[in-house]
């Protein structure tokens, strides 16, 4: 048996105020690296829930978003009369041949401009996006100036609250409804008529097409024949795997910054650690002199060390995620750089997230404790008693 | 004192220097002596006269240049440093001038120490500590922090902690140093009652002579050399 843990422990416990202030600093790179991942855990979430696995998006070959695309009719009706397509109770496909269209909108606070969104819809829209669920107000009807706008929208862009009006394709359009779409990209999107909207923005073709799959595993032999097919110039993707593509782009830009930020970070607090272990064994020459003395090893007061540091390395991480953890109270918007319109989402703290913070700790605690343990282990028994 | 046993300790020739800069110190130069088992030996002399070193040669935790030491018949010169500190955790006991407990365990915790590097079980570990805190009189004070005793208290823990092992010789280096008078002899006393009582073989560097009194054999060192009285 080595030295009992409750050394190590009971050590960082007396001189509790250097080991808070070092665990402090040690937390902070915590938060930020464990706010970095939940940033990126929540711009995927929010971008993955938007898609369902069993939809399918239609869009012109080449196209990485719905803004970008365009399906002429003709292509439309044949795509529509394909066997995988699901049919509704109600007879009809679940098949939405929408138009997506990005405006400029002020926000409320700021009174910046930024892009949003702007889907034409069908009723088989509604149908093929189940979250989607009415809050206020009720939906357009079909061949109005009405459009209903996302939560997140409603919320943050001026004229976009329930019975305001907004201004865009050179009509007004009056806001009859907001929607709840849960934690999905759909929440900063404004839906209106398809065939009003077509005329007023004088698009001749649809944005994209998306349809619910009669059998779910039909996938792969459905995208090869279409896609094949020289009649049609379109691309099909499941749905989740469109918007798990969109949020590619920006989670890796947020994960190699955070990267980044981390390591510079990560730099400046191990040295903190180094500094404050070395002063801990500064001040217990004697202390290891004696245990030495005793008949412990070399090994064991390198444990003992080890310990203490790795123990501070942990405080750290718990303050950083506790820290952290508060961070899932706000919600944040950024530009969706596939689609450029604004994008809201939150700080999402998954289990996964907590865990390898605390790896990460950790391993700070352990890179920082291992010189000054390594001295520790090496002082000559002689030397260390004499420097009472 | 009679010598009737086998020596404890056996030493030959041994020598030792330190080297400052490029000048060498001679410190011990080629003593050799015995050590009777169950005696009370007190080493004496001026300062830099090598006593402490020879003490913490005895105690295996220092190297000699040449010569042997040989301690219940185990020759701790032929030792790795593994095998040293083996030796020393079961082999002896340290009873240092300024206690040289863990300020951030508790009495029991700190007389516990040793027996962790033993085979001994929770239970039996309590049973021993118990015991040799019954011994130096300070059962009644196991769960207080060295800070919370005085330094006579403190002495006597670090000597519980110093017998706990049942070790064949206990090694102090001025025991009594940074005593007041009536703790110190409280010590002494106690160190005495070790050696009569439980046969343990004491081997102190001291400069008090009040401590040297008690001792059985008073060894004088002088510049490296040896001298009885």
């Amino acid at each position: 048996m080595g030295i009992p843990y409750s050394y190590s422990f009971r050590n960082l416990w007396t001189r509790r105020l250097t080991t808070v202030l070092t665990a402090s600093g040690m937390g902070l790179v915590v938060f930020v690296f464990a706010a970095t991942l939940m940033l990126t855990e929540g711009l995927q979430k929010t971008l993955v829930q938007t898609g369902s696995p069993d939809n399918v998006v239609l869009l012109r070959k080449s196209s990485n978003s719905e803004v970008q695309s365009a399906v002429e009719r003709d292509q439309a009706a044949l795509l529509e009369s394909q066997p995988e397509v699901a049919v509704g109770e109600d007879g009809e496909p679940l098949l939405a041949k929408e138009l997506v269209v990005l405006i400029n909108l002020k926000k409320r606070v700021t009174d910046t401009p930024s892009n949003v969104i702007i889907r034409g819809i069908t009723p088989a829209s509604l149908k093929l996006r189940p979250a989607v669920r009415l809050k206020e107000g009720r939906m357009p009807r079909p061949g109005s100036a009405e459009v209903v706008t996302g939560e997140s929208v409603a919320r943050r862009f001026k004229g976009c609250g329930l019975g305001e009006t907004l201004r865009f394709a050179m009509r007004d359009w009056r806001v009859v409804g907001v929607f709840d779409a849960g934690a999905t990209g759909f929440s900063s999107e404004i839906w209106g008529d398809r065939d009003q909207m077509m005329q007023a923005f004088r698009r001749p073709v649809y944005s994209s097409i998306i349809f619910r799959l009669r059998d779910t595993t039909s996938f792969d032999a459905y995208k090869v024949r279409v896609e094949g097919d020289p009649r049609l110039t379109v691309e099909a993707k499941r749905e989740t795997r469109y918007y798990l593509d969109q949020s590619e782009a920006m989670a890796k830009f947020l994960r190699i910054l955070g990267m980044v930020l981390t390591i510079v970070f990560s730099i400046g607090a191990v040295i903190g650690a180094t500094i404050t272990m070395y002063a801990a064994v500064a001040n217990r020459v004697t202390e290891i002199g004696t245990l030495r003395a005793l008949g412990f090893q070399r090994k064991s007061i390198l444990s003992a060390f080890i310990i203490e540091s790795l123990l501070l390395g942990l405080c750290g991480g718990i303050l950083g995620i506790f820290a952290a953890s508060f961070m899932q109270l706000i919600t944040i918007s950024t530009m969706n750089w596939a689609s450029f319109s604004e994008l809201a989402f939150s700080f999402t703290l998954n289990f996964g997230i907590i865990w390898k913070s605390l790896l990460f700790s950790v391993v700070m605690g352990l890179v920082g404790g291992a010189l000054p343990a390594f001295r520790a282990s090496r002082m000559k028994i002689v030397e260390a008693l004499r420097a009472t | 004192m009679e010598q009737a046993t086998e020596p404890i300790v056996r030493i030959r020739n041994l020598s030792k220097s330190y080297r400052r800069g490029t000048q060498i110190i001679p410190v011990l130069s080629g003593i050799s002596f015995d050590i009777a088992r169950g005696e009370f030996v007190a080493l004496m002399g001026p300062s830099g006269s090598g006593k402490s070193t020879l003490l913490n040669l005895i105690a295996g935790i220092d190297s000699a240049d040449e010569g042997e030491i040989e301690i219940g018949g185990v020759e701790i010169t032929r030792l790795g440093e593994s095998d040293l500190a083996r030796w020393r955790a079961v082999s002896v006991g340290f009873i240092f001038q300024f206690y040289n407990l863990i300020p951030v365990l508790t009495a029991f915790e700190n007389v516990e120490l040793p027996l962790l590097l033993t085979h001994l079980n929770r239970r039996e570990r309590r049973e021993h500590v118990e015991a040799v805190l019954n011994v130096v009189g300070l059962a009644d004070r196991m769960d207080h922090y060295p800070s919370q005793l005085s330094g006579g208290q403190q002495q006597r823990v670090a000597i519980a902690r110093a017998i706990v092992t049942d070790p064949e010789i206990l090694v102090a280096d001025e025991p009594t140093g940074d005593l007041d008078r009536a703790s110190a002899e409280e010590i002494l006393q106690l160190m005495d009652r070790l050696v009569h009582e439980f046969g343990k073989t004491v081997i102190m560097v001291t400069h008090d002579p009040r401590a040297a009194e008690k001792a059985h054999l008073v060894r004088h060192l002088e510049k490296g050399e040896l001298s009885v009285t």
